[in-house]
């Protein structure tokens, strides 16, 4: 991996005089995270390498492409969303496949640590309300350019959590429920129609001492409902336990609606708690799909398998919003 | 009949001897990828001890609310089929607490630590007015 990050490296980084430290990160199905340094004169260079690897063909229906991905981080980076650089777009002769090199930013993502270390404590009362003007300059962000970004409605999304549970073929009352519930009460199309993230949550905000250092993972990006990025980060999954604070286990709703309007932004909190609770089914959906993958796939990971038995976690949350028994 | 140790107990001597041995023993990713794996032990014991009971307390609300019999599954699939086509619904006398019920149960042998559930549990034991 080594010499062939050097070589890329060397193609665009002036006085670079070579790559230490490559490691990959993460790995999705289609897609893989690098981290390694740039070694130069003027000091090391922390990078991250976002590549769907050669061989790899068309990304996830849901994806926006990796491509989209570097434009977009850009733009927010220009307009001072927290955001990494983006230093190197890859090219196809450079033999490292699709994707884009990009600034590596040191701070946390992992949820119980920015909920409860010390080192956090300055930080944490401040967090909702940050993440509300964020969100409200990334839904500022200028997107109709950009074909590769699926616009959304609610029927699409409800058409295709239904379409994925279905698949499954395993009973589920609960989710049954929050289907009707979603169509019976879908809002239809937003009147504003924005660049949505898709992905706003715990693990893809880089949190440092001071704040959020960087929103990541904008591969679920597309146009839509500005409100559903503000559902998604309320969604009980991602207080990890905090479940009084209801925006990402350290913060109130009011907080982040303040935030967002004090940024320009506005909020509909019926909208929002709409979306909260599509956030909700769909992971829980997401966890049948890893139940799947551990079936299907030939890693047998005991992490996937055990995350499809988180399902039934959501299926509490969406009782407790659709029928609360008042406790 | 098969003979003792029970499945239960031995799944419990297994998680038992990886959490207090071996765990200890392991750093990194696979120190992580252990602890998984005990959970999932775990989730089975609870399984193994909770399942028999709750399972035949669900046929049972279900046989009663569809006024159908058939196994846990087939009951399953015609309640879930009801509600998508909106013939059953949060208005339907017992189906809000059949669903509580069922999902109370899965989550003590999911993920009891689960803070949602924990909330709920204390409601429940609560005196209802």
């Amino acid at each position: 991996m080594e010499p062939l990050l050097e070589r890329s490296v060397a193609s665009w980084c002036p006085g670079a005089s070579g790559v230490t430290g490559a490691v990959r990160l993460s790995g999705g199905a289609s897609q893989e995270t690098w981290s390694f340094d740039i070694v130069h004169p003027d000091g090391t260079i922390g990078a991250i390498l976002r590549r769907a690897p050669q061989g790899y063909g068309a990304a996830p229906e849901r994806a926006a492409g990796l491509g989209t991905e570097a434009v977009l981080m850009q733009r927010a980076h220009v307009a001072g969303v927290p955001s990494p650089r983006v230093l190197h777009v890859l090219q196809p002769e450079e033999g490292l496949g699709t994707g884009f090199i990009m600034q590596r930013v040191e701070g946390e993502t992992i949820p119980r640590k920015i909920l409860r270390d010390a080192q956090f404590a300055e930080a944490r009362p401040k967090l909702a309300r940050q993440i509300g003007g964020i969100l409200a300059d990334i839904h500022g962000l200028s997107w109709s350019d950009l074909s590769e970004l699926r616009p959304m409605t609610p029927a699409k999304e409800i058409a295709e959590l239904e379409r994925d549970y279905r698949g499954f073929g395993w009973p589920r009352p609960v989710f049954e429920l929050a289907l009707r519930w979603l169509r019976d009460r879908d809002p239809g199309p937003s009147a504003q129609m924005t660049l949505v993230h898709g992905d706003f949550r715990h693990g893809n905000l880089v949190i440092g001492t001071d704040g959020v250092r960087a929103v990541l993972d904008w591969e679920l990006a597309h146009a839509g409902d500005p409100m559903e990025d503000l559902g998604w980060i309320c969604v009980n999954s991602w207080r990890f336990g905090e479940i009084d604070q209801p925006v990402g286990g350290f913060g109130s709703r009011e907080e982040l609606f303040d935030g967002y309007e004090k940024e320009g932004g506005r909020v509909d909190s019926d909208r929002v708690k709409y979306w909260e609770v599509m956030g909700t089914l769909r992971w829980g959906v997401m966890c049948c799909g890893m139940m799947q993958r551990f079936r299907l796939s030939p890693e047998h990971s005991v992490e996937r398998a055990m995350i499809g038995r988180r399902a039934s976690e959501t299926e509490i949350d969406l009782l407790r919003l659709l029928a609360p028994r008042g406790n | 009949m098969q003979d003792e140790p029970t499945p239960e107990e031995l799944i419990k001597a297994v998680a038992d001897f990886l959490r207090n041995d071996i765990a200890p023993a392991l750093a990194g990713h696979n120190a992580f990828k252990l602890r998984v794996a005990i959970n999932a032990l775990d989730l089975v014991t609870r399984q193994l001890k909770l399942a028999r009971g709750s399972d035949a307390a669900e046929a049972d609300r279900l046989s009663r609310l569809l006024g159908a019999g058939g196994s846990l599954g087939e009951l399953n699939r015609v309640l879930a089929g009801r509600i998508a086509k909106g013939e059953l619904d949060l208005q339907t006398p017992g189906l809000a607490d059949h669903l509580w019920q069922t999902t109370m149960d899965k989550l003590a042998v999911d993920q009891p630590n689960y803070a949602a559930y924990r909330r709920e549990l204390q409601g429940d034991k609560k005196p209802h007015n």
